[in-house]
């Protein structure tokens, strides 16, 4: 997936400028970079949520995609399960959801947490039910935008070997501010600058 | 077990408040004492009591009934079509909104009007209440689509949730507060309206008719009766179907 001359303005405000980037196929790529610096607008572009003003994308068209977002963004009436269960392919979704409860509960999510309403689950049980759906789903891209933010210091590092595990062979890009987060991910990590 | 025990004294409270208004009803009637200007809560269920047990009675009550559900059954129906295609499309919503405006704003005895010019008496109920019911149901469903969370939206946009899907789990749990007060509210304007259409064009055999004619009589017991039979119509009928609609809600709300 290449990336190339990719420029998005707000206003006045260059937020990318004319960015370069590679993301080597079955790798995580790291993105850091202070706050302003276009990390989460680099992944909006990806994700096709927000157009470019300039630059181009390859190897993206007709991909499958897969987010953890800054927000959980989950769907606050239904359980645990059911929130991984709604992303996944058709075959997935039919079959028993032993596979999915199994995952919930490898980054520490089990019992009645599965099948409560996730409102009724704290900020950081959400924050994994977010990742997990994002693990789960069949994606030729994986954006993780501050997937690890909320998480106690002990479940961060728990989940964030679950996920690391996960993304083994698959093309993700994780956005952290955080060089310990960073430093747990193989891959190429690349620093963007400030606004312009 | 709380919210049972919370529902009950509610009822109990609401209870008691109806016997409140029938006992100054009552009085207020002793107090007039002319049967022809305030009958009588007792003589109205007198009244009642005793047509209970007739077939014309019955006959008028299924007349007006199907006429008047069918007319906001029809109009709940077009109006989620008409709302989804114009959440969905700004055309179809620009294109519908003059017809909604006007259909909202023209009084509904040019409608009865023109209703008994192009049609039957027959069919005047329905068409009345199905055009009374179907604008307030369409703004609110509108209202309810544009509310969903975009963030959401977004989500099942980039996971390419299938449509059916995204459907149960985000739309519908959002629309479907909107879709209640809606119905609720156009319930009970189908009734007054269809009511009204059925005493202004006299189909055969109607509660609209039965009403005329106690006044053409100046039977004021029959008249309250009547009043009292589609209160309690409309109001069985809007409990049965919000009932309805919130358990179809909660069988859809899973994946």
């Amino acid at each position: 997936m290449e990336i190339s001359g990719l420029t998005k303005r707000f206003g006045t405000t260059s937020v990318l400028d004319h960015l370069n980037l590679t993301l080597p196929d079955g790798v995580t790529t790291v993105i850091m970079g202070p706050s302003g610096s276009g990390k989460t607008t680099l992944a909006n572009i990806l994700l096709g949520l927000l157009p470019r003003d300039a630059g181009t994308v390859t190897g993206l068209a007709g991909a499958r995609l897969a987010a953890v977002f800054q927000e959980d963004r989950l769907c606050e009436h239904l359980s645990a399960v059911a929130n991984v269960r709604l992303v996944l392919d058709d075959g997935a979704h039919r079959q028993r959801p032993d596979a999915v409860r199994a995952e919930l509960a490898a980054v520490g999510l089990a019992g009645e947490d599965l099948t409560k309403p996730v409102a009724q689950l704290s900020g950081g049980q959400r924050r994994r039910v977010a990742i997990v759906r994002a693990m789960m789903a069949h994606a030729d891209l994986t954006v993780l935008d501050e997937p690890f933010k909320g998480l106690d210091e002990e479940t961060k590092d728990r989940v964030m070997g679950h996920v690391r595990d996960r993304l083994a062979g698959r093309t993700a890009l994780l956005i952290t501010h955080d060089p310990v987060e960073a430093a747990r991910f193989d891959g190429p990590h690349v620093s963007l600058g400030g606004p312009r | 077990m709380t919210s049972t025990t919370s529902g009950s004294r509610s009822a109990g409270r609401l209870a008691l408040a109806v016997l409140f208004w029938l006992a100054v009803w009552q009085v207020a009637s002793l107090a007039i004492a002319q049967d022809l200007l305030l009958v009588s809560p007792l003589e109205v269920i007198a009244t009642l009591a005793a047509q209970l047990g007739t077939a014309p009675f019955w006959s008028a009550v299924g007349y007006s009934f199907l006429r008047i559900v069918a007319g906001f059954l029809l109009a709940l129906l077009a109006a989620v079509l008409l709302a989804a295609a114009a959440g969905a499309s700004q055309v179809v919503r620009t294109l519908l909104a003059p017809l909604v405006l006007t259909i909202r704003s023209v009084p509904v005895v040019s409608f009865i009007i023109l209703v008994l010019i192009w049609a039957s008496s027959g069919s005047l109920s329905i068409v009345i209440s199905f055009l009374i019911a179907l604008p307030v149901i369409y703004t609110n469903v509108l209202e309810g689509i544009d509310q969903r969370d975009g963030k959401l939206l977004e989500m099942a946009h980039v996971f390419r949730v299938p449509l059916l899907r995204r459907w149960r789990a985000i739309d519908v749990p959002a629309v479907m507060p909107y879709l209640q007060s809606g119905s609720r509210t156009a319930i009970g304007l189908a009734w007054k309206s269809g009511i009204a259409a059925e005493v202004i064009g006299l189909p055969q055999g109607s509660i609209g008719e039965q009403l005329y004619q106690s006044k053409i009589f100046l039977s004021t017991a029959e008249l309250f009766s009547w009043t009292l039979v589609i209160v309690l119509l409309a109001f069985t009928f809007e409990k049965l179907f919000l009932t309805a609609l919130r358990r179809t809600a909660l069988a859809l709300g899973g994946t």
